[in-house]
């Protein structure tokens, strides 16, 4: 049962044939196992072809923001995604035979429930929920995505953490033979990530498995990737294969490279700039060659869901 | 004729100029720009090379090709991506090294290409040659500024350095010998 909002024609429909066929057919690799796996038993035996690369029980969120989504083409060419290749354009293009089945991920660390478990698993037990969030990257440019995904919080909560769980680390696959990418230096890999524990709970993070209701693309992080939408993009990793509940501050890739650059927490802030670039305004990709830079929000404009996290922290020398 | 293709991308004749047609248009405006100074500083050692004297009269033309693409660099910068907000643009001159470094290449560039016609190169004399000596300075800038903006990959601003140690190199060794 698919519920959607408003409009009845998606935005995906609108995009041109060519380019739907096209995408159809990319993803038909890992959708159709995704697609009869995620959907329930009754629906799988007669869902029609065409909605297949669908995912169906999308439940939508309050969360969501009513702003003008960016394109299919924009999110799926746009990318920063190292591990195949470092221009804007290359992850569309070096991911394409990127196979993200069979996938597992491993939990591991303090908490009550631990182990490596096969993607369909993993995700089964949680609502799958249509996320429209504002994405601000560190370079200063912003999209709006319709993420489909599961609830974090909901998540860490399944494996029970113990006390000493302070913070929740992520860690991509490390696989050069798959991820191209990584076969030069540009970062240390694996890429890692990490949240304190209270931001890994907080109702807005999100594990993404799918993007307009469909299936998410390879080069969007596919099969799941993390989405925290009041810190500035990098610290969406994508291709998770581990999850770990640790004690201390755990390493985070862009922070290990630069650390004078790019810290730990990574929150939105006009006011912080990074040392190269002012931070106070974005600019709005799909707005247009001539269109002005919008002002930064701080926290990304999601400072009623997250502010209270950081009443204490001096948010200039936590960056 | 790189221009004329951008424009084209533009409005989607002959490409397209991705999601982010301001950055688009500012690396490749950049690159250039850069690869014109390069070009410009490989004529003197072709010219010891291959003995081939003509090559001197195309110099000029292409350090104008330099100061037109670095100055569209800088206008896309200062009108599209700045949107002419002053107080931003004076705070980024200021406070942003790598954009003070290449404002300065610039202003550089923009002195030559208004001294660059013959009468005004006679009347000048010797200031002449010092002031157009600076497009080794331009090219070190150029250099500095890119690889300074790049966030981890260095390899672009890497190439451009090995290739601008060539040709400056080049003229190190050559006056020594002739010494």
């Amino acid at each position: 049962m698919l519920i959607r909002k408003s409009s009845d024609i998606r935005p995906s429909e609108i995009t041109s044939e060519a380019n739907y066929l096209n995408r159809r057919d990319f993803m038909r690799g890992g959708a159709v196992a995704a697609g009869s796996i995620l959907a329930p038993p009754a629906l799988g035996a007669v869902v029609p072809e065409d909605i297949r690369d669908r995912i169906p029980g999308i439940v939508e969120s309050d969360f969501s923001t009513p702003e003008t989504q960016n394109s299919y083409e924009d999110i799926t060419t746009y990318n920063n995604y190292y591990e195949f290749g470092t221009g804007k354009a290359d992850p569309a293009v070096y991911s394409e035979g990127f196979e993200p089945r069979p996938w597992t991920i491993t939990v591991d660390g303090h908490a009550g429930k631990t182990g490596t478990f096969d993607f369909d698993d993993f995700i089964k037990p949680f609502d799958v929920e249509e996320r429209i969030y504002r994405m601000r990257c560190v370079e200063a440019w912003s999209m709006v995505i319709p993420w489909v995904g599961i609830s974090l919080a909901e998540l860490v909560k399944s494996f029970k953490p113990t006390s000493k769980a302070k913070y929740v680390a992520f860690e991509t696959l490390n696989d050069r033979e798959r991820m191209p990418g990584q076969r030069r230096r540009s970062l240390a890999w694996p890429y890692r990530e990490g949240l304190t524990i209270e931001e890994a709970t907080n109702p807005l993070a999100i594990l993404a498995v799918g993007l307009y209701g469909e299936v998410l693309p390879n080069q969007n992080g596919a099969p799941i990737r993390l989405v925290v939408p009041w810190k500035y993009g990098f610290k969406g990793i994508k291709g998770i294969v581990r999850i770990s509940f640790v004690e201390d501050m755990p390493p985070t890739s862009w922070n290990v490279s630069q650390p004078r650059e790019y810290g730990f927490y990574a929150n939105v802030n006009p006011k912080v700039s990074h040392p190269r670039w002012s931070q106070a305004r974005e600019r709005r990709i799909g707005a247009g060659l001539f269109a002005d830079k919008i002002p930064t929000q701080k926290y990304n404009g999601y400072g009623e869901q997250v502010a209270h996290l950081y009443k204490d922290l001096d948010l200039r020398r936590n960056f | 004729m790189p221009f004329g293709l951008a424009i084209g991308d533009l409005f989607g004749y002959t490409g397209s100029l991705g999601a982010n047609p301001v950055e688009e248009l500012q690396d490749r405006f950049g690159n250039w720009g850069l690869r014109f100074v390069m070009i410009t500083l490989a004529i003197t050692p072709l010219r010891k090379i291959t003995g081939k004297v003509w090559l001197l009269r195309f110099r000029r033309m292409l350090g104008l090709f330099a100061f037109f693409y670095v100055l569209m660099h800088f206008l896309n910068w200062l009108i599209i991506d700045q949107g002419v907000l002053w107080s931003a643009i004076v705070e980024d001159l200021v406070e942003r090294p790598f954009i003070t470094l290449g404002f300065t290449g610039l202003v550089l560039l923009t002195a030559m290409a208004i001294t660059s016609t013959n009468g005004i190169r006679r009347r000048m004399g010797k200031g002449w040659d010092k002031l157009h000596y600076s497009v080794y300075v331009v090219g070190i800038l150029g250099v500095w500024h890119y690889w300074w903006q790049v966030k981890s990959d260095v390899t672009e601003p890497l190439i451009y350095a090995v290739i601008l140690a060539v040709l400056l190199g080049f003229r190190l060794i050559t006056r020594r010998r002739t010494r």
